[in-house]
This record gives C-alpha cells, sequence and structure tokens, in this order.
C-alpha cells in the first residue's frame, strides 16, 4: 500500500518523510468522562478491530476489566470509586495512548524509525524496527506502552492510523452507544470540549475541565473530566517529558557520535602525522628512548 | 572500481553515523493496511436484545463460486436509523458469537423421555413443529366458553415472538397465530 501519511517526526533518526508538500490536520479523540457508562464498548471494539489475543481478566475488586493497559489490551476504561465531599462518585476515564504533539516514548526511543508521528499527530509503533528495549514506556508519561511477552515488541494503541488513514474513525469511537465519544479535527474535539466543560460548570460542576495537558504540547485525546483533580483520574497533573531522556537524546547521545568520530579521525590524524608503529629494535635510535 | 579520495571520505562518514545509529535514509514507515477494504459487506440486526442495533457483517471473499466465506469482521451499520453505527459490547464482539465452536447450526430435537439432544434436518424439524402444533389444537380447541359464548381459543399453546423479528415477520407471526386461536402471545413488536 502506498503510504498517504507523512511522517513528521521518526525515532533516533535525522528526519522523517515530511517533505511539507501534503498537509493533514491533526486529528483528535474527544473523551467525556462524564457521561461514559463504563459499557465497555470500546475495549471490545479495540480488541475486535485490532485483533487482540484475549488477556486473562483479574478479579480487583472492581468492574474494571485489568488492574493496568496490557501488551494486548491497549483501551482499559477505569473505574474509580471517589468520595467528593461527603458523596460517593463514580469516576470511569479512558486510559489509552494520549498521541502526544511532543512524545516522550518517541524521545525516549533508540531505534531508527521504530516510533512515528505521523503528519495528523498520531504516534505510532512499528514494530518492524522496533527491537522491544522498552525505553517508550520509560519515556512516557502516561505509562502507556507495554512489551509483549510473545512478540518480543512494544504495542499500544494506534488511534487506529489504518482506518483514519482511509477516512475512517477509531473503532472505538464509532462503537460508543452514549456518544461520550468523538472523533475529529483537533480542533472541532478541543471546541467540543470546551463547549462540554462550560456547560457542566452552567450545572454544578465549577471544576470541571478540559485535560489537554501543554507539558507534551497537547495531546490528541482530549478528555473532559468533571472534577480539576486529574490524579483522582490515574492521570498526571502537569506531565513532561524526562529531562534525563531529553538530555540523552539531545546532549549526551550527540556528544557521544562527536567524540567516537574525533576518536577515529585523530587515530588517523596521529597516523598521518607520525607514520605506523615501530618496534624498538627496529629503530634507528634505540637509545633516545622517546621513539615512536 | 574508481573509487576517489572524496567518494571514500564521503562513505566512511554515512557509514560511521550508520554505525553510530543514526538512520540517514528517509523514514518509509507503512500503515498497517487497511484490513476490510475488499471484504464482502452484509447487513444484518444484532441478535441479542430488543434495540436491535443494525450491524455490518464483513466475510472473506467476493461471493465468487470458488470462495468460501467466512466472518472477518462485524461493526455497526452507520445506516441504521437505530444505533447509527454504535454497538454495545456483546454486539461488538458478535464475530465471536458467529465463529464460535458451541453454535447451533442445525434443529435438534430432544423426545419426550430421551436423555439426549438429537440432530434432525430442517424439513423434519419444520413438519414435526406443525404435526405437533396442529395435534395440540385439535386437543384443546375451545370453540365455547362456559356461558356458550363463541371464543375459538387454542389455550394450549404459547409464543413468543424473538428479539431481531422485524416488524413485518412480527405482524404476520401474529395473525398467523390469531388465526390458530392461541391467547398466549407476545413479541418484541410490544417492546
Amino acid at each position: 500500500m502506498a503510504q498517504t501519511l507523512e511522517i513528521k517526526r521518526s525515532s533516533a533518526s535525522m528526519w522523517g518523510s515530511h517533505t511539507g508538500i501534503r498537509t493533514s490536520p491533526t486529528v483528535a479523540k474527544y473523551i467525556d468522562t462524564t457521561t461514559c457508562i463504563g459499557c465497555k464498548a470500546c475495549e471490545a471494539a479495540c480488541q475486535e478491530w485490532n485483533d487482540l489475543r484475549r488477556v486473562p481478566h483479574q478479579q480487583i475488586g472492581t468492574y474494571q476489566t485489568l488492574p493496568e493497559l496490557h501488551a494486548d489490551f491497549w483501551n482499559l476504561i477505569r473505574f474509580k470509586e471517589q468520595e467528593v465531599n461527603g458523596d460517593f462518585n463514580w469516576l470511569m476515564r479512558k486510559d489509552q495512548c494520549m498521541h502526544c504533539a511532543d512524545p516522550g516514548c518517541l524521545a525516549a526511543c533508540p531505534a531508527p524509525g521504530a516510533i512515528v508521528q505521523y503528519e495528523n499527530g498520531i504516534v505510532d509503533v512499528n514494530q518492524d524496527k522496533c527491537i522491544g528495549c522498552g525505553y517508550c514506556a520509560t519515556g512516557c508519561p502516561f505509562d502507556v506502552p507495554k512489551f509483549h511477552a510473545k512478540g518480543g515488541k512494544m504495542a499500544k494503541c494506534t488511534l487506529c492510523v489504518d482506518r483514519v488513514e482511509v477516512g475512517l474513525e477509531p473503532a472505538c469511537i464509532k462503537a460508543c452507544p452514549t456518544g461520550c465519544l468523538n472523533f475529529g479535527t483537533k480542533e472541532d474535539m478541543v471546541a467540543l470540549g470546551n463547549t462540554r466543560v462550560k456547560a457542566l460548570q452552567a450545572n454544578g460542576f465549577k471544576d470541571a475541565v478540559l485535560y489537554d495537558p501543554q507539558g507534551v504540547g497537547g495531546t490528541s485525546v482530549v478528555t473532559v473530566l468533571k472534577y480539576d483533580k486529574p490524579e483522582w483520574y490515574k492521570l498526571p497533573a502537569d506531565p513532561h517529558v524526562g529531562l534525563l531522556v531529553r538530555a540523552w537524546k539531545n546532549v549526551l547521545r550527540p556528544l557521544g557520535v562527536v567524540a567516537a568520530a574525533a576518536a577515529v579521525i585523530g587515530t588517523f590524524a596521529h597516523f598521518a602525522t607520525y607514520g605506523p608503529k615501530v618496534p624498538p629494535e627496529d629503530r634507528d635510535d634505540a637509545s633516545s628512548g622517546s621513539g615512536r | 572500481m574508481d573509487l576517489s579520495r572524496r567518494s571514500f571520505l564521503k562513505a566512511t562518514t554515512v557509514g560511521g553515523a550508520v554505525a553510530l545509529g543514526f538512520d540517514l535514509s528517509r523514514a518509509r514507515a507503512e500503515v498497517r493496511e487497511f484490513k476490510i477494504s475488499r471484504t464482502t459487506e452484509t447487513r444484518s440486526i444484532c441478535p441479542y436484545c430488543a434495540v436491535s442495533c443494525g450491524v455490518i457483517v464483513h466475510t472473506l471473499g467476493d461471493r465468487s463460486k470458488n470462495a468460501t466465506p467466512a466472518v472477518v469482521h462485524i461493526e455497526g451499520d452507520p445506516d441504521h436509523p437505530i444505533s447509527r453505527g454504535s454497538l454495545c459490547p456483546k454486539g461488538i464482539t458478535l464475530k465471536d458469537d458467529i465463529n464460535n465452536p458451541a453454535r447451533l447450526k442445525s434443529p435438534k430435537v430432544r423426545r419426550p423421555g430421551s436423555d439426549h439432544w438429537e440432530e434432525i434436518s430442517w424439513d423434519e424439524a419444520i413438519s414435526g413443529i406443525a404435526r405437533h402444533l396442529k395435534d395440540t389444537r385439535d386437543r384443546t380447541f375451545v370453540a365455547k366458553n362456559a356461558k356458550g359464548q363463541v371464543v375459538n381459543r387454542t389455550p394450549g399453546i404459547a409464543m413468543i415472538g424473538g428479539c431481531t423479528d422485524t416488524n413485518e415477520f412480527n405482524f404476520l407471526q401474529w395473525k398467523a397465530i390469531s388465526a390458530w386461536g392461541v391467547p398466549y402471545r407476545d413479541s418484541q413488536a410490544r417492546v
């Protein structure tokens, strides 16, 4: 299949296939946690579309399917029982890859081209080039990429790039019976989120916010939260790509490359200047002791 | 091979950079192909509940003589007026219901006094049901009640309609069982 999506950024590569000739709008998912009923249609739709294996369910005392995301389970509805001002609140949140504009996984990945960011903002793992080192999991502020033991590769939500590429919405979005999920351009989804937040605020939920963290450049998954307490939903309040990841990729690694190149060039320069090493017995002046 | 000093140095530099972990070629990752681009699409109705959401069943092949279809994917029908493309977790996993090895594919009967189910043909099943209906109706038919009023009831039979029956099917079903005089009847059209 001819590639129709240009790659904006590619891990451990000097450049992507970004030519700037074709442009495509940034796409995004909208998640309204206030109208989610926890039916898990999105979970099932994700498993079906991506042909993922069944993961043995673990009973953890809630309705939640699994305790955490899994390499064979890319879309998890979290069920949180939260007490708010003495009242019981059942908070649901769709946990999945956030498709950051500035992805920590891509920054941390050492395998050229294993993690790519397409022109439309989708961040995808290219399993052909993935070496399964797990650095992306370390670099991700949302703890999303998981190691697939059987495949020896990393796996996560692809934002159904195979569907979006041909003009369809992701499988989870299509399935959602309550309409708490939506899909469109980032611009439209943010507008939809702001409208919903205003409506919530007008209806007594003064703390309602739209979660679109700017620390990672904004995400292609915008989430409406009823309470401005991301930690209740197991979301980081202010996610950032780790300083070590940045330092490694932007400072240490180029330095290492320069150092390695300097060593090679230095050896050549030394050879060109002084010639080959001469054993002491072959030297003209053995007594000087300083012959090279 | 004509190798100039310049091209040797170029090759060494590029080779060194690649060896040190920089991919200098333009990245060309390919998106996983759209897996249902040429499957046969068949419209159907989800069999589970009374909402009767529309589904599209994707089967292998294009219905050619030599292609044996198999259900590879199911998703919501966006043109269906009720569900408009959405499905619940049961509906979205219909593929597994259809491909389930435990799924019944032919009629079975457990004869009176028997301890097991035996497989029978559709012809056998339909004529058997017709026979039982006729016999039961003949045996239990009530033409007049105690006051002598004409009622024409068949109280020995009850009928329940399935949830995926269409309005048209329910209409015919009610006409048929009314004609038999069955008073105990229910169907999804009521919901």
